[in-house]
């Protein structure tokens, strides 16, 4: 004889009101919520129609073909104030993309630094590291932007007065300049070099993995692979007849002349956004070198691994494992925070996009264009972390 | 049978020799914390001259050559700019801050009325204190008085047109009065809105599941500039005609939508990280969802997550320095206002005016950060293995 558990004895499952049953009443509940949440929507959208139709304004993305009228002070493809919406929103992408990737270039490079430096054995680097930390953790990202804008880079010199600084470069209150690359016919033949060096390098190391492995003897991998790498672009590009030259900017009695210059905007954006996410990458950069066990080091130690290669064969591939995960969404926080720009009126997306809606009033649409961008940057990086950690998780039996 | 005769026998102790001079004293700490490998001199000579390239000008310029008083951008600027600092003078500028101090506080808060704020400055500080004090009883009645109490008395205070006090309407305010403001009805909002939603999430029905992730990933997905422009921009859109929502409060609509989301994924960080059997352990007791989440749940979540609760409210307090870009004069806003002041433009002033700014926030972040790590070891019952 079976007896059914979910029943107590002595109690028929007709008496109980329906009403108690866990699943209905989670029905009942959710039915309860989507309606809600209907009810919500629909007079959400109602209320919009209704004010749009009184402020006449044309909802729908057609506006995007309209000619823009303003001007951007930077941008990475060509725009003219004869553009269209469109072209514009793109040229705020761009924008936000190019102080997005030299931004976390530059942070991650600082933060690795600073991170290894609050480890130190040596007190004054762990010190110095640790205010450096905990100042720029504490202060809001906006304040650092305008401590360069108008702080620091506003009060240097006029053009005609530039500081000078290293590699023929110059420094005002108008932006950088400096030296800009000019490619005579002939030049792509160095990059192609570059890429078979890297190609060539890689199948390397693979070799030289396998080689290992096999006999227990290790080619000189460094040497070989920095020697490609090297040696390869720079015989193509005597070999080609040196076809790319510099413009370099020259003082002039009250400006500078050629170079490209990148403006005060930029520079300050891309600063406060290094500095202030490199105090963040820090610390997850010494969370991730403490996390790994210190029988890690000692077992390495034992086995008779020399200190460096201990810290690059044993530590740095554990540590690697714990750091990445938040490194990413620092990535992405700093990619988020380069829509301060509109505050030191550097043309990013949403700067551009603030534009547009103050001159068409099409609110609804150019925050949809925002939400999308935006989602689409930090939903892909999820989707690569997800793929990222169930690469590197531990393997257990 | 005679006992060897010893031809000495000391009768008294040795005085203990001191220890070698390099193992003891501060040349030994020099050579053990500076000077261990020659890899560790010479970055400790490196940033030896980091510093002294770097800190006497900065002492020089923030404190010796500063003009700590002055009635007028004349003491900070230099003889060339119409001031009557010699030429090539660089220094800050104190003597700004010191007449901006009241503007700073309160921004264009009418100067008679300026009492109103500064008495539920005390009021605050008078409650939070003790709450922040462990040893101190009655914090429930405490937390009732703080985030229930005192929000309301705040509210008529501060805004006026009852009881005799003149109206104060929002626009007017400003300076860190806002960035508390802001900042206190984000935590208090956020906290309960988060654990909410991070229940939601972690809910077995999938429609309130659903609707909790998707507000909580495209919240989390895009800036808070971005939130700020919808709850300003496209908030009185959403509204039937004649319905207004004061500046000021979608401001902390916005924030508060957007700390909760972040809220809510430290919380479910907590939730996730309680074993099963504590929930099961609940259920066999016969509590229902709610009583097993108050009383079993949620304490034990939330003590474990306190690090990053305190993180989201340091994040949060600096965030509010963004609605200065939507057109709000808090902290950040005010002070920048006053860059454009003629009376005092001067190319030292916006730098002596961040300077004074970043300083503020700091105070208030690093004391909070201070302080979770306080709490931490103070709940930390030994579970941690």
């Amino acid at each position: 004889m079976t007896i059914d558990a979910t029943i107590p004895p002595g109690r028929d499952k007709s008496t109980g009101s329906v009403l108690n049953d866990p699943k209905v009443r989670g029905y009942i509940y959710q039915g309860l919520t989507l309606l809600l949440l209907v009810v919500f929507v629909y007079w959400v959208t109602d209320n919009t129609i209704e004010n749009l139709k009184r402020a006449n304004i044309a909802s729908g993305y057609g506006f995007l073909n309209g000619r823009a009228g303003f001007d951007v002070g930077q941008s990475l493809v060509a725009f003219t104030s004869d553009s269209t919406y469109g072209r514009a929103l793109v040229v705020g992408f761009f924008n936000t993309i190019l102080v997005a990737v030299t931004g976390i270039i530059t942070a991650t490079i600082i933060g690795f630094l600073i991170g290894i430096g609050r480890l130190s054995k040596n007190w004054l680097i762990a010190k110095l590291s640790m205010i450096y930390v905990e100042v720029f953790r504490n202060i809001p990202p906006l304040l650092v932007i305008f401590f360069w804008y108008s702080g620091v880079l506003a009060v240097l010199p006029q053009p005609r007065e530039s500081m000078a600084l290293p590699l023929n470069m110059y420094i005002n209150n108008r932006g950088l300049a400096f030296p800009r690359p000019v490619f005579d016919s002939g030049a792509q033949f160095t990059f192609y070099a570059l890429i078979i060096a890297i190609i060539a390098s890689i199948a390397f190391v693979r070799y030289a993995n396998k080689k290992q492995l096999a006999t227990g003897k290790r080619p000189p991998v460094l040497w070989i692979v920095l020697g490609m790498l090297i040696g390869l672009p720079v015989i193509t590009f005597l070999a080609t007849g040196m076809p790319i030259s510099f413009d370099v900017p020259i003082a002039g009695k009250f400006n500078l002349t050629g170079g490209s210059v990148v403006g005060p905007e930029f520079l300050s954006l891309f600063l406060a956004l290094s500095f202030y996410t490199a105090a963040f990458i820090a610390e997850i950069v010494r969370a991730g070198i403490r996390g790994v066990g210190h029988g890690q080091t000692e077992a390495a130690h034992a086995l008779g691994i020399r200190p460096g290669l201990t810290t690059r064969l044993v530590v740095v591939p554990q540590a690697m494992r714990i750091i990445i995960p938040p490194l990413t969404s620092q990535y992405l926080n700093l990619t988020k925070n380069s829509s301060l720009a509109i505050a030191v009126g550097y043309a990013d997306l949403v700067a551009v996009g603030g534009t547009i809606l103050n001159q068409t009033g099409q609110a609804v649409e150019v925050v949809s264009i925002w939400i999308v961008v935006y989602l689409t940057l930090s939903l892909s990086t999820s989707l690569f972390m997800n793929w990222f950690n169930a690469k590197m998780a531990l393997v257990e039996r | 049978m005679n006992a060897p005769q010893a031809n000495f026998v000391r009768t008294s102790m040795l005085p203990p020799s001191t220890p070698p001079i390099l193992e003891k004293g501060y040349i030994a700490w020099f050579r053990k914390n500076l000077f261990a490998t020659p890899k560790d001199s010479v970055l400790t000579i490196l940033a030896i001259l980091l510093l002294a390239w770097f800190l006497p000008p900065m002492i020089k310029w923030l404190f010796i050559d500063a003009a700590w008083t002055g009635g007028g951008r004349g003491v900070c600027a230099t003889v060339a700019q119409g001031g009557s600092q010699p030429e090539g003078w660089s220094g800050a500028c104190w003597a700004f801050v010191g007449a901006k101090f009241d503007q700073f506080l309160f921004g264009r808060y009418p100067i008679e009325e300026r009492w109103r704020p500064t008495l539920v400055g005390i009021l605050f500080v008078a409650l939070l204190v003790p709450m922040l004090i462990p040893k101190i009883p009655f914090k429930g009645w405490n937390a009732i008085l703080l985030f229930g109490v005192l929000p309301v008395v705040a509210f008529f205070l501060l805004l006026g047109g009852v009881f005799g006090l003149t109206y104060v309407e929002t626009p007017l305010w400003g300076g860190l009065m806002v960035t508390l403001i802001l900042s206190f009805v984000g935590i208090a909002v956020s906290l309960p809105f988060g654990i909410v939603l991070a229940l939601g999430r972690r809910s077995k029905m999938p429609v309130i599941r659903m609707i909790c992730t998707i507000f909580i990933e495209i919240v989390r997905g895009i800036p808070l500039i971005t939130v700020l422009f919808m709850a300003s921009v496209m908030l009185p859109l959403f509204l039937p005609q004649g319905m207004t929502v004061d500046k000021f409060l979608r401001a902390v609509i916005g924030v508060s939508f957007f700390a909760s989301a972040y809220m809510a994924e430290v919380v479910r960080g907590g939730l996730q990280a309680i074993p099963k059997g504590q929930s099961e352990g609940a259920d066999s007791l016969g509590l229902g969802y709610w009583q097993k989440m108050r009383l079993i749940i949620l304490p034990q979540a939330l003590k474990l997550v306190i690090p990053g609760i305190v993180n989201t409210f340091i994040g949060l307090f600096k965030d509010t320095s963004l609605v200065s870009i939507i057109g709000m004069f808090d902290l950040l806003g005010i002070v920048r206002q006053n860059f454009s002041d003629a009376n005092w433009a001067s190319p030292v002033t916006p730098l002596t005016g961040l300077i004074f700014a970043g300083f503020t926030f700091w105070l208030f972040c690093f004391g909070m950060s201070r302080y979770s790590g306080f709490m931490e070891r103070l709940l930390d019952k030994g579970h941690k293995r």
